[in-house]
């Protein structure tokens, strides 16, 4: 995977196969700190102990059309190949919590990537689950929610193509609006 | 900037358009979306139907996601189904394969061979 935001794409899926109504997703840079920290949480089936542990071994998978499973182990890979890290908090009948840091220092830490377009694709397939999207830069935050914006689209559904393309531009000058302002010269010491 | 003023603005607009479509088989687009078919490119292939479809004002046309169709060294693949009309399984695509689809099979009703599964096993 090119960048975060497809892993996110990617881990989200499991989410979905789990039968979740509701995800969040926080993005939160601290460059000061050289992290980036990923959470995504659900609301789905959620993974007993043995399940979680053997979830990041490529070779465990409950899919029927491969015998290996690859989205996880692969995100935790890429964490760790930043000098960063990935864990995972689930219980049976809760939900599921995927945390990973990265360290924005390394050289082969992947670059964010376009997180308006992991949300556009996400609400545009899946209409009826919520998502909820928080995204902070140091002490500036923008949060989005699938909910309120249903709340102001009466008949209209999220997935019209219409309102995609307002949710995937509203995103992206968002987070663009995060950025500016504070001195990205913050990190440049390193 | 895009405001949630403009948000309003765009309900009313397209509410009106949606009730003229109602009742109407469309056309469905469906994305392969498991970990391989993201690797491959995916999302920018499902973006690519989305602004194509919306540039050209088209109607009644859905497209959404499939988990995976089980043959990842083909991704991104994409399954075109129009009404009274057999699948059509289109392999390995980009944005601008995408574009073409939708002016030449969607739009026109001509498969485009080339990029068949079909064409892509021979
Ligand atoms: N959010 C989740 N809720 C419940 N179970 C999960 C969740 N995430 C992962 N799992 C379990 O862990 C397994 C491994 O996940 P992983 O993403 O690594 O592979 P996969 O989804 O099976 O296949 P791939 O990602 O390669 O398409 C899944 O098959 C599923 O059983
Ligand atoms: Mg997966």
């Amino acid at each position: 995977m090119e960048d975060i935001s497809l892993h996110v794409l990617d881990i989200i899926q499991n989410s979905i196969s789990a039968g979740a109504s509701c995800v969040d997703i926080a993005i939160k840079e601290i460059p000061a700190d050289h992290s980036l920290y990923v959470m995504i949480s659900d609301n789905g089936t959620g993974m007993d102990s043995s399940e979680a542990e053997r979830s990041l071994d490529p070779f465990y998978t409950t899919r029927t059309t491969r015998r290996v499973g690859l989205g996880l182990p692969l995100f935790k890979a890429q964490a760790e190949a930043s000098g960063g890290s990935l864990e995972i908090d689930t219980e049976k009948g809760r939900g599921t919590t995927v945390m990973a840091r990265f360290d924005t220092r390394s050289i082969d830490c992947l670059p964010l990537g376009r997180m308006e377009d992991t949300m556009a694709t996400l609400i545009l397939c899946h209409p009826d689950i919520e998502f909820r999207y928080t995204h902070s830069y140091y002490d500036k935050c923008f949060e989005f929610s699938t909910q309120d914006i249903k709340g102001k689209l009466g008949d209209l559904l999220i997935s019209d193509l219409s309102v995609i393309g307002w949710i995937r531009k509203y995103i992206s000058e968002n987070i663009e609006k995060l950025y500016g302002g504070v001195a990205s010269e913050v990190d440049s010491g390193t | 900037m895009k405001s949630i003023q403009e948000l309003e603005q765009i309900k009313q607009r397209t509410l009106q358009e949606v009730n003229l479509r109602k009742d109407r088989k469309g056309t469905r687009v469906v994305v392969g979306m498991a970990t391989c078919g993201i690797a491959a490119g995916a999302r920018p292939v499902l973006l690519a139907f989305v602004e194509e479809v919306q540039k050209r004002n088209l109607q009644d046309i859905t497209v959404t996601q499939t988990g995976c169709v089980g043959v990842c060294r083909l991704e991104p693949i994409v399954e075109v189904y129009k009404p009274g009309e057999e699948k059509v399984t289109y392999v390995k695509l980009t944005p601008e394969k995408a574009k073409r689809i939708v002016a030449e099979h969607i739009v026109n009703g001509q498969v485009v061979t080339e990029y068949t599964i079909g064409a892509a096993e021979k």
